[in-house]
């Protein structure tokens, strides 16, 4: 036996709250009422992302999506949907609202994202050739090498409006038209695939989940520059990720999609691994490229730029796994379906890593152009514990901290770059009122601190200076002087520093100074974090008459601070205090505050 | 495997596709698809792949072709499976741990139930097919 429809009631937290349990009972009173327990399953699923709408009600396998259903809507939807098979319109998600909806031709049901780069991700398995050469695979590089020209191939990615993926956005054909334009003999083609940020697992998961959509892009890319030798940098703590490409590199070997003479096209080219070892630095291209060539890992001024002068002095096209990742798309499916997705300078879509305090923490893709508020609450599910959403950070230590008045902001290289932050590769870091701004500026660059490689002072010794300035903010010893200091070393490490991390190492410090002022001046002025994320700025206190004398604050506290007789009101002595909070978790009766 | 002329390549990717539409050539109409990228692993997905394997084994369930894959994008509900059975719907449950795999092979592949509170939204259509 099986069933014939399947009604599936979200069961997240959220739906839960606004009566999602008595939705759910009441759909299956309905289907034993009408007679159909043999026909329709109900079951509750795990929260579908769409939290502001809900509680979410899913039928399959028609696939319609009603939202924000009663319980009291359960009846008509058994008599009319399931018996009737009339759709309950006024229930249905109103697909014109949403503009990831709209962003693409020819899709008529409602999807929350749309992938182009991940679209094999969780589709194929990544260690069998056959099932990516299945999906299309390898489609693309016989058409660039059997009916295109090396023009050609650059044209139309040019035309596709295609930008950089690893944080700067530049238009990718016209990398590539850089390079081919060099005085032909050996040219490189290299992928990025360091991914420094933090935050950011994109590259990992697609080099995971589809190795050979990379190797394909490179051999595409060679073809189009005139390049016979492709490296790919990665760093050596992604052991699965270098697993499946070796494992892809041989296989491409084995079928002659890499080597002599690829299918008899009389075109040449292979790809070899190199291990980074993990520096934030490394993933500049220039600092890349040193490495690739078994030096230290330092950036270079730039000009001459890597496709005129890369590795050994040989023009150098680098590129993010990411970018790479859409060229077989763009080259089957045709430039002009890739440039109707996304915003007017901006095509195509971005994949995020979405992680912090949203309930939906992943990996997602959308259109460029979608809105934050998009992706953090029709698709991230909101923020963690029904908490207020404060901050986004995206581009990782190099991008800036995002605050709420910009939720409704499209998001593509231009208008973040308008309101302090970047793209970067993809980060996207949402903060609760449960963190502290300055805080988390000081988190950054501490990273960058560490992760600077010290060639120029700029990077050097403003990046020591910012931190120590947050530090003392941070401690209650700031003054408003500081704040000065710290805008102005901020603007001469943006101006003069030699690469991509110094000049966009104070974009933390500098867009939290512009939103969250009054954040500072709280730790300033007032010597107070609202946060309590700041342990020199914390006390804490037991209110007598809510104490019962349980005397468990004053087993858990580790400094011995807490004194009190039994069933008497206890107290904490702040000077011995070391403000770990745990008298303020175990207390039962409320009784500690902490300001 | 010697190497591909280009109408080999193209009569491979023809015969797999049809390979696929008609699911697998050898009488496996069913299929668990576990995700195993480094954040599924992390989470369990190697437990409860072999947990699926053995069920499988168990109740002497041939049909059921098991593979893995890498991220689905669901990181909050790893390790993630999909399951694809003719006449059901295709789903991706969340949260796999092995109990849960072994449900997988009783509830929705024997008695062709969908399992409670596990059930994950499709993230998008498929651009490829
Ligand atoms: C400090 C720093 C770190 C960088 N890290 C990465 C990285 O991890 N991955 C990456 O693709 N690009 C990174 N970039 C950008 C590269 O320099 C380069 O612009 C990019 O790889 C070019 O590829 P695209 O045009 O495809 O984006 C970084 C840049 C800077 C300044
Ligand atoms: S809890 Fe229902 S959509 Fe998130």
């Amino acid at each position: 036996m099986s069933y014939k429809q399947y009604i599936l009631v979200c069961g997240g937290t959220a739906c839960d709250s606004i009566r999602g349990m008595e939705l759910f009972n009441a759909l299956k009173t309905a289907v034993k009422e009408n007679g159909l327990i043999n026909e329709v399953q109900v079951v509750r699923t795990g929260c579908l992302g769409f939290c502001e709408k809900g509680p979410i009600v899913k039928v399959l396998p028609q696939d319609t999506f009603y939202v924000e259903v009663k319980p009291e809507d359960a009846e008509e939807i058994i008599k009319e949907h399931i018996i009737k098979g009339r759709e309950v319109s006024r229930l249905l998600y109103d697909k014109e609202q949403s503009k990831i909806h709209v962003a693409i031709e020819g899709i008529d049901f409602y999807q929350k994202q749309f992938r182009v780069v991940l679209r094999n991700c969780g589709a194929i398995d990544p260690n069998v050739i056959d099932e990516y050469i299945a999906r299309d695979g390898y489609k693309a590089l016989e058409k660039a090498l059997f009916d295109m020209t090396p023009q050609d191939v650059i044209d139309e990615i040019s035309k596709s409006g295609l930008r950089g993926r690893g944080g700067a956005g530049f238009p990718t054909g016209k990398k590539w038209s850089f390079a081919a334009a060099q005085p032909a003999g050996q040219k490189y083609m290299v992928c990025n695939a360091d991914e420094g940020d933090p935050g950011a697992y994109m590259d990992r998961s697609t080099l995971e989940g589809d190795p050979h959509s990379v190797l394909e892009a490179m051999t595409i890319g060679g073809y189009a520059i005139g390049a016979d030798k492709g490296f790919i940098y990665i760093r050596a703590e992604y052991p699965l990720a270098i697993k499946r490409l070796e494992n892809a590199l041989k296989q491409a070997r084995e079928y002659g999609l890499l080597g002599n003479d690829i299918l008899g096209s009389g075109f040449s080219f292979d790809i070899e691994i190199r291990l980074g070892a993990g520096a934030f630095v490394c993933g500049e291209e220039t600092a890349l490229l040193a490495s690739i060539e078994g030096n230290r890992g330092m950036p270079r001024p730039r000009p001459p730029f890597p496709a005129v002068k890369g590795l050994w002095g040989r023009p150098t096209v680098i590129n993010n796994v990411e970018t790479l990742a859409n060229i077989p798309v763009i080259l089957l499916k045709g430039a002009d379906w890739f440039n109707k997705i996304g915003t007017a300078t901006s095509k195509g879509t971005k994949v995020f890593a979405l992680t912090g305090k949203i309930n939906n923490s992943g990996l997602i893709e959308v259109p460029m152009g979608t809105t934050l508020r998009e992706i953090i609450f029709d698709i991230g599910g909101g923020i963690r514990g029904g908490k207020a959403f404060k901050a986004a950070q995206t581009g990782g230590p190099s991008g800036g901290i995002i605050p709420p008045q910009f939720l409704d902001t499209p998001i593509d290289y231009e208008n973040l770059a308008k309101i302090g932050s970047i793209m970067g590769s993809g980060g996207l870091i949402v903060m609760d009122e449960d963190d502290c701004i300055p805080n988390i500026a000081k988190f950054y660059l501490d990273f960058t601190v560490d992760e600077s490689c010290g060639k120029c002072a700029p990077c050097r010794i403003g990046g020591r200076k910012l931190l120590n300035y947050l530090d003392k903010i941070c401690d209650g010893k700031g003054t408003h002087e500081d704040i000065e200091n710290m805008r102005e070393i901020s603007e001469a490490m943006s101006r003069a520093s030699l690469c991509g991390l110094g000049q966009t190492a104070s974009n933390p410090v500098q867009s939290s100074l512009r939103y969250f002022m009054d954040e500072y001046k709280e730790h300033i002025d007032d010597k107070r974090c609202r946060a309590g994320k700041c342990k020199n700025l914390l006390r804490y206190t037991i209110d007598k008459t809510k104490c019962v004398g349980c005397t468990a604050c004053a087993r858990v506290c580790p400094a011995n601070a807490i004194a009190g007789e039994r069933k008497q009101p206890h107290a904490i002595n702040n000077e011995t205090c070391i403000k770990c909070g745990q008298c303020y978790e175990i207390c039962k009766f409320h009784a500690i505050t902490r300001e | 495997m010697a190497k591909l002329t280009l109408d080999d390549l193209r009569k491979l990717r023809d015969e797999k596709q049809k390979a696929i539409e008609k699911r697998d050539p050898s009488n496996k109409d069913a299929q668990i698809i576990v995700g195993m990228g480094t954040c599924g692993i992390a989470a369990g997905a190697k437990e409860t792949f072999n947990a699926i394997i053995d069920e499988l084994d168990a109740k002497n369930i041939s049909h059921v072709l098991v593979r893995q894959t890498g991220c689905m994008g669901l990181c909050h509900s790893e390790p993630t499976v999909e399951v694809i059975v003719p006449d059901m719907p295709t789903v991706i449950y969340g949260n796999v741990n092995a109990e849960v795999g072994k449900q997988i092979v009783n509830d929705h592949i024997v008695s062709k139930r969908l399992i409670d509170n596990h059930i994950c939204d499709k993230p998008a259509m498929d651009i490829v097919r």
